[in-house]
């Protein structure tokens, strides 16, 4: 479907007939050069390697995730800007934030998954190629600065999530999860692909600075324009499921191994919010009466609905799905007033990218917490929290802080977090951004029942088999725990950690802004 | 650990010891230490809780020698950069406002901890109370939006889990009831004290800052009308924690459920928060208005006084009764504050420090009297007076306190409420004493059923005091009795606070204070204590 578009944009962009291989900055496509070598490492390992000895999968993709952080960190120092492919692929402040992000939510879902694929009946050595592959695409969602770039990686990242969502396949919901992800995927990925075709052709360009020319020039007025913009978010809406595209994420939550679930509640949410940010804050700014209303609408719906509908769940994978489709309501809301001011929308992309980062760590660990809890009682359902503090009190104690660190109560990391997004939708000023401040207020205390409700669960009723066994807990997932809570606990003590890396993300409206 | 690193940070205080972090830390330290005790011995974990509650009562009084009388400014300011970018700081300080609340927590945990020991799970419950004491203390020093608002989301968790883990038979609802409503406050009170800080900003033209006292000196910063609104947003939230009438509906179930210690904080320094949000985030923050808006809260408070005066009469739980009568109290609170005078304010305040010692220590003894009878039905109880008269006789002083009776706290700090009201709005007070009169209508009728009579089958065995128990009631009986003697000390120190706050009020809106109010402050101060002892 996209190769039209792809062969008009080379002719387009291409005066010089002969090929010339473009210059390539190794430095800067170093963490994906990393990722594809672990890729094609695991899938040789696992060729070639005995049934036992599978448990190299895990350790070498797990490593890789994190050998690819060096040089993530190497460009950070350096600080450079550095743009690539006629700025199609720009490895900036922003995209290294967001690639670190990506990058270490990546090794804690392997720290779940290593006991949870170990144990089942699974496929070792290509779910953890599938996870990689995903991470791969989602670092290159954070630099992709091109329409098609932005498809790649989209799909890239898509792909083998949806094997993944479907690994369950002797249960009637794995491929419940893994069918109906994709098909809808599939159905946003269509939308969004139609919205890119209008808008690349109104501006003859696919790359997102030139659109950003053209849609605060003359092209930026037509109905056309209103259109594409309208369909490229629309197909991201889906991906950060976005009230009314969320329908998918329940089902798909529930019937996916745990760790997926993870990994989809925040690493593909995540990737898809960095697309929105780069769309709306590269391409489309100059548009903001077309993506600002839009974007109050899906904030608020997302997170009344979602938080309404949690408000019913019996099961704990439901209710975190529903949850993580409020949260993402919360995320969405400084985008709606973002182009109000650039004061402002460097409040937005401060709040969303420090939300982002805060959320991660709250949403793993609490999934870290399920996993192991589920370790024993064999039970999603609710009532098999009841009286976990008399058997495992470590981990009550650490659920109840991501609990209250996701339902916003301070000095807990989510907290600040909600913070930001009040302040990013305040400083916008006018009643538009107060109506919406009271909606996301409001929703904050909606999303308190069903967290302080699992919390008395744990702590106060009676253990419903009345087995008190404590809970083994496996070394990796104590190690996500460690990670997840440190971070949720030292943000809201120290906000300035993550404020730094929002502020940092700051250069991607730097970029908008210099046209 | 991290909360340690942040009292270091915040060591930079003009006397060299920081007193007021210390006052918030150690609580929270102590918090700490009582969860790390093993589980398996909830002697030691007790222990461990109740030197660190001590401990902080003793820094609390040191706060109090250590605060000068007649300085109406904050005291002892202690500030260190939390976050640069938005010029968050902890910012700490005490005035004659907050420096009786202060001492009234620390006093009041310590003794709810060892005069209402819970029955299961003494760890968690202790290590819940004092991150609660922490909370508390650090709402009445904030001077900063930022803090102060982490600080009155702390309060929230730990009685959630003291009203849900240890409460009676309704607790559930009762928890889940309180946290939503306080959330719900809460939630309003956040998006008006990030409006208040950006729309200041913008105002001065300079950079965003959460620091309260700047913010409330730059009083044209904000447009009048839009501080009403931000005023209501704040006020949303007082007057649910306070609480006021219409919004007071959880404070019957959380108080009656709560484990007696619970209620004991609940009301004795909780409700506090409110009505000290309405002084320092209402009088100080908005001045304009809150004079604007005072004829509205000055008649809820009226309606709270009547209402909860004559709901409590028809209570037959004898718990419920006393929480009832709280709404009632916390009523002349809120009209003493909005009289916007300097005898009503003082008053308020006074009377917020009786509140916290009557109720709290009439919540002790309800809670002495279901220990041992299992119930708190006014019905099934009669004649307690024949069979423990050491018992009935602190319930008698108690509750004559907490009626108003000369000579005891509760006079002094509602005959001056009704003074400095009468003088700007006259016919609220006259309706206002009405409540002092069912006050000893619902009161001394409960006291003649529960305690008068003969004793029948079921109360003859009713125990007399213990000695520890005896020894919790000791000093709230001695405070109950000193107050209402001897004002003067207490008054001093929060006189010229008062006074500095109403002159606030005035310089920055219509509102001017009649003049025989600061005559009656002059003759006053001329013959001290004179409305006091008598």
């Amino acid at each position: 479907m996209s190769f039209p578009a792809t062969a008009s944009a080379v002719l387009a962009v291409g005066d010089a007939v002969p090929f010339r291989s473009p210059a390539l900055d190794w430095h800067a496509l170093a963490p994906e050069a990393v990722l594809v070598a672990t890729a094609v490492v695991v899938l040789l390992v696992d060729l070639f390697t005995a049934e036992r000895n599978k448990w190299l999968a895990s350790t070498l993709s797990g490593l890789g995730l994190l050998g690819a952080l060096v040089p993530v960190i190497t460009l950070a120092v350096d600080g450079n800007t550095r743009s690539l492919f006629g700025g199609a692929y720009v490895v900036d402040d922003f995209a290294l934030v967001m690639k670190a992000l990506f990058l270490v939510a990546g090794y804690v879902t392997i720290l779940l998954s290593t006991d949870y694929i170990g144990e089942g009946d699974y496929w070792e050595g290509e779910y953890y190629l599938l996870v990689v592959s995903s991470v791969l695409g989602m670092t290159l969602m954070a630099s992709a600065r091109d329409l098609i770039t932005i498809f790649v990686a989209l799909e890239l990242l898509s792909i083998p999530a949806y094997l993944l969502a479907g690994w369950r396949k002797r249960e009637l919901t794995g491929n419940e999860a893994g069918m109906k992800y994709y098909l809808m995927g599939v159905f946003a990925s269509a939308v969004m692909l139609y919205g890119m075709s209008l808008v690349y052709g109104g501006t003859g360009t696919t790359v997102l600075a030139g659109i950003g020319r053209q849609v605060a020039g003359s092209f930026g007025a037509t109905p056309v324009a209103a259109l594409g913009i309208v369909f490229v978010l629309v197909g991201f809406g889906f991906k950060v499921s976005a009230v009314p595209f969320h329908n998918w994420a329940p089902d798909t939550y529930e019937g996916a191994p745990t760790p997926i679930t993870a990994f989809l509640s925040v690493a593909s949410k995540a990737a898809g919010f960095v697309a929105i940010l780069q769309l709306i804050f590269v391409a489309f700014y100059g548009r903001d009466e077309v993506y600002g209303p839009m974007m109050w609408v899906l904030a608020a719906l997302t997170m009344t609905v979602g938080n309404l509908i949690a408000l019913r769940q019996t099961n704990v994978v439901r209710l975190f799905a529903y949850s993580s489709v409020a949260q993402a309501g919360f995320i969405l809301a400084p985008l709606a007033v973002a182009g109000d001011s650039p004061a402002v929308a460097d409040d937005a992309i401060r709040a969303v990218v420090s939300y982002l980062l805060i959320y991660t760590a709250m949403n793993l660990g609490a999934f870290a917490v399920i996993l192991a809890v589920s370790r024993k009682t064999r039970s999603g359902e609710l009532d098999s929290w009841g009286g976990l503090f008399e058997y495992a009190p470590g981990l009550t104690v650490l659920m109840t802080a991501f609990l209250f660190a996701l339902a916003g109560i301070p000095p807990l990391g989510g907290w600040f977090a909600k913070f930001q997004v009040f302040k990013a939708v305040l400083g916008a000023g006018g009643a538009s951004a107060y109506i919406l401040a009271v909606v996301v207020a409001v929703n904050s205390v909606i999303a308190l029942y069903y967290y302080a409700n699992l919390a008395r669960l744990m702590w106060f009723q009676s253990v419903p088999d009345g087995d008190r066994s404590p809970v083994r807990v496996p070394a990796a997932i104590n190690l996500a725990l460690a990670l997840c809570v440190a971070f949720t606990v030292a943000t809201g003590f120290f906000p300035g950690l993550v404020g730094h890396f929002g502020d940092a993300a700051t250069d991607l409206v730097a970029v908008a802004l210099r046209r | 650990m991290t909360a340690a690193a942040l009292a270091s940070e915040g060591g930079a205080s003009a006397g060299g010891f920081p007193l007021l972090t210390s006052c918030v830390v150690l609580p929270a330290v102590g918090a700490l230490a009582t969860a790390l005790v093993s589980r398996r011995r909830p002697e030691s974990s007790r222990l461990v809780a109740t030197i660190f509650a001590v401990a902080t009562a003793a820094l609390t009084v040191a706060v109090l020698v250590a605060f000068e009388s007649g300085e109406a400014g904050f005291q002892m300011v202690e500030r260190a950069t939390w976050i640069r970018d938005l010029d968050v700081s902890w910012h700490l300080g005490v005035d004659g406002i907050s420096v009786f609340l202060v001492v009234l927590t620390g006093v009041l945990f310590p003794l709810a901890m060892l005069g209402a020991p819970p029955h299961h799970d003494d760890k968690p419950f202790h290590a819940w109370l004092l991150l609660l004491e922490a909370g508390c203390i650090g709402v009445f020093l904030a001077l900063d939006l930022f803090l102060f608002f982490v600080m009155f989301e702390i309060v929230l968790v730990p009685m959630y889990f003291l009203i849900s883990g240890w409460g009676y038979a309704n607790r559930r609802y009762a928890a889940m009831k309180f946290f939503l409503y306080t959330a719900f406050g809460s939630a309003f009170m956040l998006v008006g004290l990030v409006a208040t800080a950006v729309l200041h900003a913008r105002g001065t033209g300079g950079d965003l800052t959460f620091d309260l006292v700047t913010i409330a000196s730059d009083q044209g910063a904000i447009a009048p009308v839009t501080a009403r609104w931000l005023f209501l947003a704040f006020a949303i939230a007082f007057a649910i924690k306070v609480p006021l009438f219409p919004v007071h509906t959880w404070l019957p179930d959380a108080h009656t459920e709560a484990p007696t210690a619970g209620s004991v904080i609940l009301a004795g320094v909780m409700l506090k928060l409110g009505t000290y949000g309405f002084l320092r985030f209402g009088l100080y923050l908005f001045p304009e208005a809150s004079a604007y808006f005072a004829p509205l809260l000055v008649t809820l408070g009226v309606i709270g006084i009547l209402y909860g005066a004559v709901v409590a009469t028809m209570q037959k739980d004898l718990k419920r009764l006393v929480a009832y009568s709280s709404v009632a109290h916390l009523g002349f609170i809120a009209l003493g504050t909005f009289s916007l005078t300097t005898q009503g304010l003082q008053g308020s305040v006074l009377q917020m420090v009786n509140h916290g010692i009557s109720t709290g220590a009439l919540f002790l003894l309800v809670g002495m009297i279901y220990e041992r009878r299992h119930t708190r039905q006014i019905a099934e109880l009669r004649g307690l007076q024949k069979a423990a008269p050491v018992m009935a006789g602190v319930f008698t002083v108690v509750m004559l306190s907490s009626i108003g009776l000369p000579g005891l706290n509760g006079f002094v700090g509602e005959f001056l409420i009704l003074l400095g009201s009468f003088l700007t709005r006259r016919w609220w007070a006259v309706v206002g004493a009405i409540g002092v009169i069912l006050a000893s209508l619902y009161l001394l009728w409960a006291y003649q059923r529960v305690f008068h009579g003969e004793p029948d089958e079921a109360n003859a065995g009713f125990a007399e005091m213990r000695v520890r128990e005896g020894l919790v009631m000791a000093p709230l009986v001695a405070l109950i009795v000193f107050l209402g003697v001897y004002p003067k000390p207490v008054l001093d120190r929060i006189q010229p606070s008062v006074e500095a706050l109403v002159a606030h009020v005035e310089d920055h809106s219509d509102y001017t204070e009649p003049p025989v109010a600061t005559e009656g402050q002059r003759a006053r101060s001329a013959a001290p204590a004179e409305e006091g002892g008598d």
